[in-house]
């Protein structure tokens, strides 16, 4: 990276439409692609980028989240100075209940991002799975002298009304932000801001003050729109794969992807390796009467039945006749013989009685929530 | 200043594991991959974090670059504790002389020092050979009851076999009369585990007098055991019931894994609370695809399947290309078996590359027969070794780089 920075990870997005799969878990605790958790790619991308400072903002349900970051020793962030620091939610003099928005939520973690000694702050949300460094960006943003450089994916396929906060961009052929649109109902723009952002420390610090001392607490729309006036706001666009926890569709959708060697290669096994923490599973075992076509599947899985086009998580036991199309099936999940699947998420710790018959669909898949017994 | 510790490991892994031919060309034996993601050092390595032991010497000597590497700092078995850690120990020049190991004694007496920073009541001798797993406080318990010099592992062999083994003649309370290195007559059927327990003032007196006998060829069996039982001291046997294989040849090995295909492995790891630790990989989970075909078989993360796999273990990152045929067999990390290739009971090492089309192992096999696996020899190819498209490597063969 031509200049020092420190990540920051707002893991306070909340997301209706993910349903029961967020009910005790935040997004960024979600797991995805038989192995991850959603943030283990902004870690790991922070981290690929010779990042050695990272900030994770919490404000609710974090307990899952914390639990799988830990120490940060996964991604190498346990250290002597700098790692991994979790700014869970505090109440502030000014605001003693929950935060209004994620400026306010920047506010709290005000002290960690005064003590950081990197000049730069890489600041991310935590519903994205993609696989990149920000080198880049990071070399974009320094040389077309921008106060905020924002990463956006271009997007022709707009989805409407789920509910989900997005953020389009007016991009001028000079990359120059000229105007934001939130939720736009019919628009022309196709720059979907990635809500990844690059900007000095101490412009950080002065918008986050500035906005919060205005009673504004909306980051897109408060700090940036309402500063596009006196801030040179550019776009940087990612050309990869974008994965969006915007719904259980998307997050349906986006682990469905994984099974596309493309895709596959460019998220799971690049040379940008995804970190994420391991638990000494033994490695998977298939039995005689297995039947596993086009899976992913993770190690401690037992199976003898049938997986078809499907992910399964760590520990999964698939047992005799039993036979799971198009699914994804989380960690510690256990299906009995002769049960069927299709179009199923099992959350963790599941139990599926045997010949039990459960049947969603694409667009809306069905979600079994976690330690559920069906 | 060193918290004094009530018991220290002294993992003995220096050994060359010679009839492992290739595979051990280029590390030393218990660096040697088994059941996909292990190797042979995570056992004890496992049952040392298990059994609350956190100080571990591990002693090399033969081809160490490939261990000391493995194991970095014992973090991957939670060895990393303020006051412990996993320490390798290589043999090192003192004064005017530096010296090899000349066995597993030496080894020990060579490293007294390390072992007196921590001021144990008991060492813990371990072997670096050997899977099993083992409560080794237990061991030590029963070590401290009988007020014990030493106590010695050992497990029930048949007595056809146990002229193979050291072997333990004890009277009625296990305590050690007599050891009998490879007995031609055996009397007893208790061999040893290679896993002792000593109270470390008691071993460091008869360490230092053998370290005197210039004639002496300085092994725990073959010396120390046999001069602490003249002298009279209380040894004895700890009778272990469970899993215990000893790996030492291409054809045990291969047996070892094997075990762990059947539908009721006689070797437990899928047991939670002793999970085997290892160091893992970042790998991507495994992909099967579509056209691929996998039964009875151990398969790791970051493995890419699009042949047949039949009644294997592949270990990380390996690839079997389209139309490929594999049964039998045992690939290490990062081998992959080119489209059309057939691989029959064979052992691949890392990296190997099996050209399209080739056969490797069980020469002249018809696919459409049955073959008797049992019957036929084990095929071994050495790490990195590139295997010609279409061509033939016939049964038995040890193909080197």
């Amino acid at each position: 990276m031509i200049r020092e920075a420190f990540g920051l990870i707002y893991a306070g997005d909340e997301v209706t439409n993910l349903r029961e799969l967020v009910d005790t878990r935040t997004v960024g605790a979600l797991p995805v692609g038989g192995k991850y958790r959603v943030i283990d790619f902004t870690l790991s991308n922070f981290v690929n980028s010779d990042i050695r400072n990272v900030g994770v903002i919490t404000s609710r349900n974090y307990n899952s989240l914390m639990d799988h970051l830990s120490s940060g020793k996964a991604w190498d962030l346990s250290r002597k100075s700098d790692g991994l620091f979790i700014l869970t939610p505090f109440s502030l003099r000014e605001n003693p209940g929950i935060f209004r928005g994620k400026v306010e939520a920047l506010k709290s973690g005000m002290d960690y991002i005064r003590r950081a000694k990197q000049e730069y702050c890489i600041l991310t949300g935590s519903t994205q799975v993609y696989n990149t460094t920000f080198d880049d960006m990071m070399r974009f943003h320094v040389e077309s002298g921008a106060d905020v450089t924002v990463m956006y994916q271009k997007t022709n396929t707009v989805v409407h009304g789920d509910g989900f906060h997005d953020v389009f961009l007016e991009v001028a052929g000079d990359g120059t932000v000229e105007s934001i649109e939130i939720n736009p109902m019919l628009s022309e723009l196709n720059a979907l801001s990635m809500k990844t952002y690059i900007l000095r420390k101490d412009i950080l610090i002065y918008l986050i003050d500035e906005s919060f001392s205005k009673g504004e607490y909306k980051f897109s729309e408060d700090l940036l729109r309402n500063n596009l006036h006196r801030i040179k706001v550019m776009a940087y666009e990612h050309k990869g794969y974008v994965g969006t926890m915007r719904s259980v569709a998307a997050y349906y959708q986006m682990n469905m992807d994984l099974l596309d060697p493309d895709i596959r290669d460019e998220l799971l096994a690049s040379k940008n390796r995804v970190f994420t923490k391991v638990k000494d599973s033994v490695p998977a075992k298939y039995m005689e009467t297995a039947e596993v076509k086009n899976s992913l599947i993770a190690n401690g899985c037992i199976i003898e039945g049938k997986v078809e086009n499907s992910i399964l998580f760590r520990d999964v036991h698939i047992g005799r006749d039993a036979c799971v199309k198009n699914s994804i099936v989380l960690a510690n999940t256990e299906i009995a013989d002769g049960a069927e699947l299709e179009y199923t998420i099992l959350d963790k710790n599941v139990s599926v009685r045997p010949r039990s018959r459960l049947v969603g669909a694409r667009e809306f898949p069905m979600v079994i929530r976690k330690g559920g017994l069906v | 200043m060193y918290r004094k510790k009530k018991a220290v490991a002294m993992l003995l892994a220096g050994g060359q594991g010679s009839r492992l031919g290739v595979l051990t060309a280029r590390r030393a034996k218990p660096a040697v991959t088994y059941g996909g993601k292990y190797r042979i050092i995570d056992f004890p390595l496992s049952n040392c974090a298990h059994s609350g032991i956190d100080t571990v010497g591990v002693l090399t000597q033969y081809r160490p670059l490939e261990l000391n590497t493995y194991i970095g700092t014992g973090q991957a078995w939670d060895l990393d504790t303020n006051t412990g850690g996993a320490y390798v120990l290589p043999p090192f020049a003192r004064g005017d002389s530096g010296e090899w190991y000349t066995g597993t004694a030496n080894a020990i007496w060579q490293n007294a020092a390390f072992i007196d920073q921590f001021d144990p009541e008991y060492v813990l001798v371990l072997s670096g050979d050997h899977i099993y797993k083992m409560n080794y406080k237990w061991m030590i318990a029963a070590h401290e009851e009988k007020e014990a010099a030493a106590t010695i592992a050992v497990i029930a062999v048949p007595i056809s076999e146990a002229s193979r083994f050291g072997i333990m003649n004890t009277d009625e309370d296990l305590r050690i009369t007599e050891f009998e290195e490879k007995p031609e007559k055996p009397k007893n059927n208790l061999a040893s585990m290679g896993v002792y327990v000593f109270t470390w003032q008691a071993l460091k007196s008869y360490l230092k007098k053998d370290a005197e006998d210039k004639a002496s060829s300085n092994d725990f069996g073959k010396n120390i055991i046999p001069a602490m039982l003249d002298a009279g001291e209380r040894l004895f046997a700890y009778e272990y019931g469970g899993y215990w294989k000893d790996v030492g040849t291409i054809e045990s090995l291969w047996e070892a894994n094997m075990e762990l295909l059947s539908s009721n492995p006689p070797f437990n790891l899928y047991d939670d609370p002793w999970r085997i630790f290892s160091r893992n990989l970042y790998d991507p989970p495994q992909y099967i695809d579509a056209g691929a075909k996998v039964t009875n078989s151990i398969v790791c993360e970051g493995c890419r399947v699009y042949g047949t796999v039949e009644n294997s273990i592949l270990s990380s990152g390996v690839v079997i290309g389209e139309d490929a045929y594999v049964k039998d067999s045992i690939l290490m990390t990062d081998t992959a078996v080119g489209k059309g290739a057939r691989v029959l009971k064979s052992i691949l090492d890392e990296e190997v590359v099996v050209g399209e089309d080739a056969v490797v192992g069980a020469d002249g096999l018809d696919l459409t027969q049955a073959y008797d696996p049992g019957g036929s020899k084990i095929t071994v190819v050495g790490k990195g070794v590139v295997i010609k498209k279409g061509s033939s490597t016939p049964a038995g063969e040890e193909v080197k780089a």
